[in-house]
């Protein structure tokens, strides 16, 4: 499954204050981790919210807003994409992640990327394109030679 | 505790197992130098924290905790004797680092856990085994999985991948494979057994025909997470790379390839937006990695190449496709194999129309590996349809629909000579 990791916002990143060399280290170290793992699929830091602009829509109209955004807590100050097997197994990886906001309360969350619901039904087919069979078919004929050589 | 929290705990000593399992056998088999032993270790290390951690909480470093308790367990098995029954030639080595001057935890650990992955990888795809073997091994080792749900994934009983897991075990053991990670050559030479299991898994999922397809699609994720491990391991093997980039850019598109009643959408007909840009763009990348490794490019390299072609064109009218013939021609001379040079055919028609790529289709009529194989008439009944020879393109249908056994397959070609009897007819009635 694929989740959405979000670090969320804190006063320090809101103010722009830049992570400390040994936050940024650690933070270098934690994703090399998650690389070397295959589980890190993409990730970003955000810029905070006064860079930032909104778009409301209401009553179908479209307002624009600029940043920055009152609610800090609930803003992101970034994210990553990653692959795992389970929530659980997400949650594992957040607790080995530094804590990104030292000093201050701060706040990850894993939000599970809708996907098996496009992704499963696509496994059960009784004819696959063309393309697909023929590429198995190589592979068996590949494997069929390596075990002859 | 309430069943609700031992149950929170349990899925959490699950989740560290999925994490830490393959670093931590393969710290095992470093120290004891059998991997039949090392999972045992490992496993009771597993079954202490599923006994302890409801208790004492996940400990800040669960990994540093299996592996003290695996060894401990080691060093208690040693005392009681039990592990002379292992005639094992390296066991005075295994004993050595147990009583005293062990090393550190940490330093079991960290010492150079790239490669006890590698050598994990390497033994459990050791060429001895065979590819069936390889690849449910490779699944318990590095992919943390049980053999219950290897099995639901290959749609085989249980006791079945069990026994091949204990054969293949034994197997290892008997032989003695050398437990030192090979370099240079020697490595490179290993890797070929090594992608052909990761691709071997991935197709299994990708190309299910039956089955629990959610398992199956488990089964293609544990296949590029395995791949993506080993390209981190051996970032300057091109074809490393090059396997990455074919399972990406094929995962890709697993979204477009079924329509809404479940009916399969060839690759031409895809609705290209639901394609998985952020796998494309992975994909894409991994492809140039290979591509800068190699000149020339390698089996996996080439395919992903192909594939690529078709991911960076939004609109398949848009395809390169005497790119895509320059690339066939590459692979043919590496495979040597007259599937490929069907699919060649294939894509000789698409670049430059249909009398090019007959010719080539019929040059390969003879191939005796190719007898039997009903795509070869299907190909054949396509281009000669386009070539308005609907006389010869029916016969061709009609002979593919006889060599399947699927059903939908054997309907759709059934269809499809249908459509040059018509085709016939009017012309007919029109002359």
């Amino acid at each position: 499954m694929r989740v959405m990791v979000m670090v969320k916002a804190s006063k320090n990143s809101e103010a722009g204050v830049m992570p400390s060399e040994k936050l940024l280290s650690d933070m270098g170290k934690f994703n090399e981790q998650l690389v070397k793992a295959g589980v890190m699929l993409a990730g970003e830091g955000l810029q905070p919210s006064v860079k930032g602009k909104r778009v409301r829509f209401a009553n179908g109209k479209k307002t624009i807003v600029d940043g920055p955004f009152a609610e800090t807590k609930e803003l992101v100050a970034g994210f990553w994409i990653w692959q795992v097997k389970s929530l659980d197994e997400a949650i594992e990886w957040v607790r080995r992640c530094p804590d990104p906001m030292p000093g201050e309360e701060s706040e990850i969350e894993v939000r599970p990327v809708f996907e098996a619901e496009d992704f499963g039904e696509e496994f059960t087919p009784e004819l696959r394109a063309r393309d697909e069979k023929m590429r198995q078919e190589i592979e068996r004929q590949e494997t069929q030679r390596q075990h002859k050589a | 505790m309430s069943d609700n929290q031992s149950g929170t705990t349990r899925n959490a000593v699950e989740a560290v197992w999925r994490v830490e399992s393959a670093r931590l056998i393969g710290g095992l088999v470093r120290l004891v130098r059998d991997v039949g032993l090392a999972e045992d270790l490992a496993q009771e290390a597993l079954i202490a924290a599923i006994e302890h951690w409801p208790q004492s909480g996940i400990p800040d470093n669960p990994g540093a905790w299996l592996m003290t308790t695996a060894k401990n367990r080691a060093r208690d098995q040693l005392r009681r004797g039990q592990m002379m029954e292992r005639k094992h030639g390296s066991l005075e080595e295994a004993a050595g680092w147990a009583p005293a001057g062990a090393p550190s935890v940490e330093e079991a650990l960290d010492d150079d856990v790239g490669d006890d992955l590698l050598r994990l990888i390497l033994i459990a795809c050791h060429p001895l085994l065979s590819t069936e073997a390889r690849a449910a091994l490779t699944l318990r080792l590095l992919g943390g999985l049980t053999t219950d749900e290897i099995a639901r994934a290959f749609l085989v009983p249980e006791p079945t991948i069990a026994q091949r897991i204990v054969r293949a075990k034994r197997t290892l053991g008997e032989a003695r494979v050398p437990f030192e990670v090979p370099r240079g050559e020697e490595l490179s030479g290993r890797l070929p057994s090594v992608l052909e299991v990761i691709y071997l898994i991935f197709n299994e999922g990708y190309a299910a025909t039956r089955g629990d397809s959610w398992m199956r699609t488990e089964l293609c994720d544990d296949a590029i997470r395995l791949g993506r491990i080993l390209a981190e391991l051996l970032p300057n093997e091109a074809e490393v790379h090059g396997l990455v980039a074919l399972m990406e850019l094929q995962a890709s598109r697993s979204r477009a390839r079924m329509g809404p009643s479940g009916e399969p959408v060839l690759l031409l007909d895809q609705d290209r937006t639901r394609w998985d840009q952020l796998l494309i763009r992975r994909g894409l990348a991994a492809l140039t990695r290979a591509e800068d490794l190699s000149r020339p490019l390698g089996p996996y390299t080439l395919q992903a190449a192909i594939a690529a072609c078709h991911a960076r064109a939004r609109q398949s009218e848009e395809t390169d496709w005497p790119r895509i013939v320059a690339l066939y021609d590459g692979l043919v001379e590496l495979t040597q194999s007259p599937v490929v040079e069907l699919n060649r055919a294939v894509a000789v028609a698409m670049a430059f129309g249909p009398a090019a790529g007959l010719e080539l289709v019929d040059a390969l009529s003879d191939e005796p590996t190719l007898e039997g194989y009903h795509l070869l008439p299907a190909v054949r009944g396509d281009l000669l349809f386009k070539l308005q020879r609907f006389k010869a393109a029916q016969k061709a249908f009609e002979e593919a629909a006889a060599l399947t056994n699927n059903a939908r397959e054997k309907s759709l070609l059934q269809t499809r000579a249908l459509t040059c009897q018509h085709a016939l007819s009017e012309r007919e009635s029109r002359s």
